[in-house]
C-alpha cells in the first residue's frame, strides 16, 4: 500500500477537519452559538477583549464545553498517539493500547472506587480527595496492572512482546472477573454509573479533570514523535533496529509506560473510550503509509478530530438526554473496521 | 576488522559454539559452511552482539564488540538476517533507507547512497512498490540493499555480516548479490558470509570456515578446505572436487 495523498495535503485536510471540530463542538449544543458570539466569546476568554460584564454566550462556552473540548481534545489524541505506540511496539497494525493491560486496570481501580464507596461503604479517604478518587484509583489501575504485565514479560534482561501479549490477555481476564465481582456487589443506582463509566463520556468535563490529562497528553506529544525514526526501525525488527543502533530495550520500556501514562489519564478523565487507538492510526496508515514521521502527528490530529465529533454526536442525537461516547466511537468504528478488512482482502 | 578468538556461545545450559577462531581482514570475504545446525547463525548472532559469549573475544577493530556504543558500531557494522518479519507497507526506498539513520550524511547524500544501493542489489525498478507486494526474493535483495547503504561506500575498518543472502535467490541473483558483497570487500569492507552452496562458496570466498556440531572443523583459504574427503566427513556427502576449467577454483560435484 503506497500512500494514497501526500502528507501535505493530508496535514490541510487535517487542519481543516480539527477547526471544523472544534468549532462545531463550542458552538452546539442546546444554546447553539453562531461562529461569530463563538470567537467572540473566545477572544473576552482569553482576556484579549476588554468588555467586563460577561454574555450568555461567553458562560456557556468558558464554563461549559471549552472544557469538554480541551477534554475531548486531549482523550483523541492521546489515545490515537498510544494507538500508534503499541501498534510499533508489537509491530502489528491490529495492536490496540489495551493489549498491555492498562484499559481493564483502569477499569478494575474505577469499580473498586465507585462500587466501594457506595454499596459497600467503605470509608476512602479524606473528603477533599473525594472528586479525584475515581480518576486516581483509574490512573493507578492502569498503570499497576501495565507493570505486572511488563514485568511478566521480561526474562534475562530481555523484554519479550510475544510474553507480554499473553500476560496482558490473562491479567486483562482476571481484572475483568474482579471488575464482574464488583458488579454483582453493586446496588442498582452503582450499577448504573458504573456502566457507564465503562462506556466512557466527556460528560461533567472541568478544568479540575482537564489538567492532569493535559500535562500527560502534552507529553506524549512531545515525547513520542521524537522517537520516529526509532519506531519506524523497529518495524523492521528488534534485531534489526539493534543494527541500525537503536537502543531497543529502552524503546519499548519507554513506550509501555508512554501508553500507561497516556491511556490511564485518558481513561481516568473520559473513562473507556474504545476503537479510537485502533482505527485511526490503521486509517492514517492507509492513506500516508506507515512512516511514523507522519503518522503520529497525523494520528494526533485526526484522533482529536474524530472523538470531537462522536461527542457532538453522543450530546446531540437523543438532546436532551445523552449517549455515552464509547457507543458513538464503537458504532462507527467497528463497522469501518470491518469494511477495512474485507476491502483489504480483495 | 573482525577478530575472534576462542568464542564459545550456550544457548541455555547447551553449548552451541566451542572454540571458534577467526579474522576477517580488510578486503576479505570470508564464507562459513556447514550443516544445519552446526552454529552458523549463532555463530553470526554472536558476532553481531545479538547473543552472548560464554567465552573467547570478539573484536571489532580492536575493541571488544561489548565496548562499542550502539550508534558508532551501527556505523561500522551492517547485519543481514536471514529472514525478515517487516508487516508494514514502506515503500522500498524507505526500507532501504533505514539503513542511512546512523548516519547524519543529509538528505541529499542519502539519496544518492540509497539510489547506489538499490542498483547494487538489482532492486532499482522496485523504488517506488510498497515492499508488501515483492516476492521472497525482491524482499531479500531490499534488505541487502538496505545493509549496503548502511555501509555506502564501503572502507576498510567496516564489517558486513551476510546470514544466507542467496537463500531465496534465482540463480542469476545469486551471483549478482554475492558479485556485490565482493565489490564492498574490494572496496576495503571484512564481509562473512554464510553460504550452502559450496560452489557459490568456491567461486566468491577468499578463505572459508567449516562448522560442524559447534566446532570449527577447517579454516583457511578455499583450495584447502574444500577437500573431497572433508566434505564428505562433515556433510556426510561423496563428492568429486575438480578445478573448475575456466576459473580453477574447485568445483564440487555429488558422486
Amino acid at each position: 500500500m503506497i500512500a494514497v495523498i501526500s502528507s501535505r495535503s493530508l496535514f490541510v485536510a487535517l487542519t481543516a477537519l480539527l477547526l471544523l471540530a472544534l468549532w462545531l463542538s463550542l458552538a452546539l449544543g442546546p444554546v447553539s452559538l453562531p461562529l461569530l458570539d463563538t470567537l467572540e466569546a473566545l477572544l473576552r476568554l482569553s482576556g484579549l477583549s476588554g468588555e467586563q460584564v460577561p454574555g450568555q454566550a461567553e458562560l456557556i462556552i468558558g464554563q461549559i464545553r471549552l472544557p469538554r473540548t480541551l477534554l475531548g481534545l486531549s482523550v483523541g489524541a492521546v489515545l490515537a498517539l498510544c494507538g500508534v505506540a503499541m501498534q510499533g511496539l508489537f509491530r502489528n497494525p491490529l495492536a490496540d493500547p489495551g493489549l498491555v493491560g492498562v484499559s481493564s486496570g483502569a477499569a478494575l481501580g474505577a469499580a473498586l472506587v465507585i462500587v466501594g464507596s457506595t454499596s459497600l461503604g467503605w470509608g476512602l479517604g479524606p473528603l477533599w480527595l473525594q472528586p479525584y478518587l475515581l480518576s486516581l484509583a483509574a490512573f493507578a489501575g492502569g498503570l499497576g496492572v501495565t507493570a505486572v504485565v511488563y514485568r511478566l514479560g521480561r526474562r534475562d534482561g530481555q523484554t519479550s512482546v510475544a510474553a507480554m501479549l499473553l500476560a496482558g490477555v490473562a491479567l486483562s481476564a482476571l481484572a475483568g472477573a474482579l471488575i464482574g465481582l464488583f458488579t454483582y456487589l453493586a446496588d442498582d443506582a452503582t450499577l448504573r454509573s458504573l456502566t457507564f463509566w465503562n462506556m466512557g463520556s466527556l460528560n461533567g468535563a472541568s478544568y479540575a479533570r482537564l489538567w492532569p490529562l493535559l500535562l500527560v497528553g502534552v507529553g506524549v506529544a512531545i515525547w513520542l514523535p521524537r522517537r520516529a525514526t526509532a519506531l519506524n526501525a523497529l518495524l523492521l525488527g528488534e534485531s534489526e533496529a539493534r543494527h541500525l543502533g537503536f537502543e531497543v530495550e529502552r524503546l519499548k520500556r519507554e513506550l509501555v509506560l508512554c501508553t500507561a501514562l497516556g491511556v490511564g489519564a485518558a481513561v481516568a478523565a473520559a473513562g473507556l473510550i474504545g476503537f479510537i487507538g485502533l482505527v485511526v492510526p490503521h486509517l492514517l496508515r492507509l492513506l500516508v503509509g506507515p512512516d511514523h514521521r507522519i503518522l503520529l502527528p497525523a494520528s494526533a490530529m485526526a484522533g482529536a478530530a474524530l472523538l470531537l465529533l462522536a461527542d457532538l454526536l453522543a450530546r446531540l442525537l437523543l438532546a436532551p438526554a445523552e449517549l455515552p461516547i464509547g457507543i458513538i466511537t464503537a458504532l462507527l468504528g467497528a463497522p469501518f473496521f470491518l469494511y477495512l478488512l474485507v476491502k483489504g482482502r480483495h | 576488522m573482525l577478530q575472534v578468538i576462542d568464542l564459545g556461545v550456550n544457548r541455555g545450559e547447551c553449548p552451541v559454539l566451542r572454540d571458534i577462531a577467526l579474522t576477517v581482514r580488510p578486503g576479505e570475504v570470508l564464507g562459513v559452511l556447514g550443516p544445519n545446525g552446526a552454529g552458523k547463525s549463532t555463530l553470526l548472532a554472536a558476532l553481531s552482539g545479538e547473543l552472548p559469549a560464554s567465552g573467547g573475544q570478539i573484536l571489532l577493530n580492536g575493541t571488544p564488540l561489548q565496548g562499542w556504543e550502539a550508534l558508532p558500531r551501527a556505523r561500522q557494522l551492517a547485519v543481514l538476517p536471514q529472514s525478515s518479519t517487516l508487516g508494514f507497507a514502506f515503500r522500498v526506498d524507505e526500507v532501504v533507507g533505514m539503513g542511512r539513520l546512523p548516519h547524519a550524511s543529509g538528505r541529499v547524500v542519502d539519496a544518492q547512497v540509497i539510489e547506489a544501493a538499490l542498483a547494487a542489489a538489482d532492486v532499482g525498478h522496485l523504488a517506488g512498490r510498497s515492499y508488501l507486494t515483492l516476492s521472497g526474493g525482491e524482499r531479500q535483495r531490499v534488505h541487502l540493499a538496505r545493509v549496503m547503504a548502511q555501509l555506502w561506500p564501503g572502507q576498510a575498518g567496516q564489517v558486513l555480516l551476510l546470514d544466507e543472502p542467496t537463500s531465496m535467490l534465482d540463480p542469476l541473483h545469486q551471483h549478482t548479490i554475492l558479485q556485490a558483497a565482493r565489490q564492498f570487500a574490494e572496496r576495503g569492507v571484512a564481509v562473512l558470509v554464510i553460504l550452502h552452496d559450496l560452489n557459490l562458496a568456491a567461486r566468491y570466498c577468499d578463505t572459508l570456515l567449516l562448522l560442524d556440531r559447534g566446532e570449527s572443523c577447517a579454516y583457511g583459504p578455499v583450495v584447502e578446505v574444500l577437500q573431497a574427503e572433508t566434505v564428505s566427513r562433515v556433510f556426510g556427502l561423496e563428492v568429486l572436487v575438480q578445478a573448475h576449467p575456466e576459473r580453477g577454483h574447485p568445483l564440487i560435484v555429488a558422486r
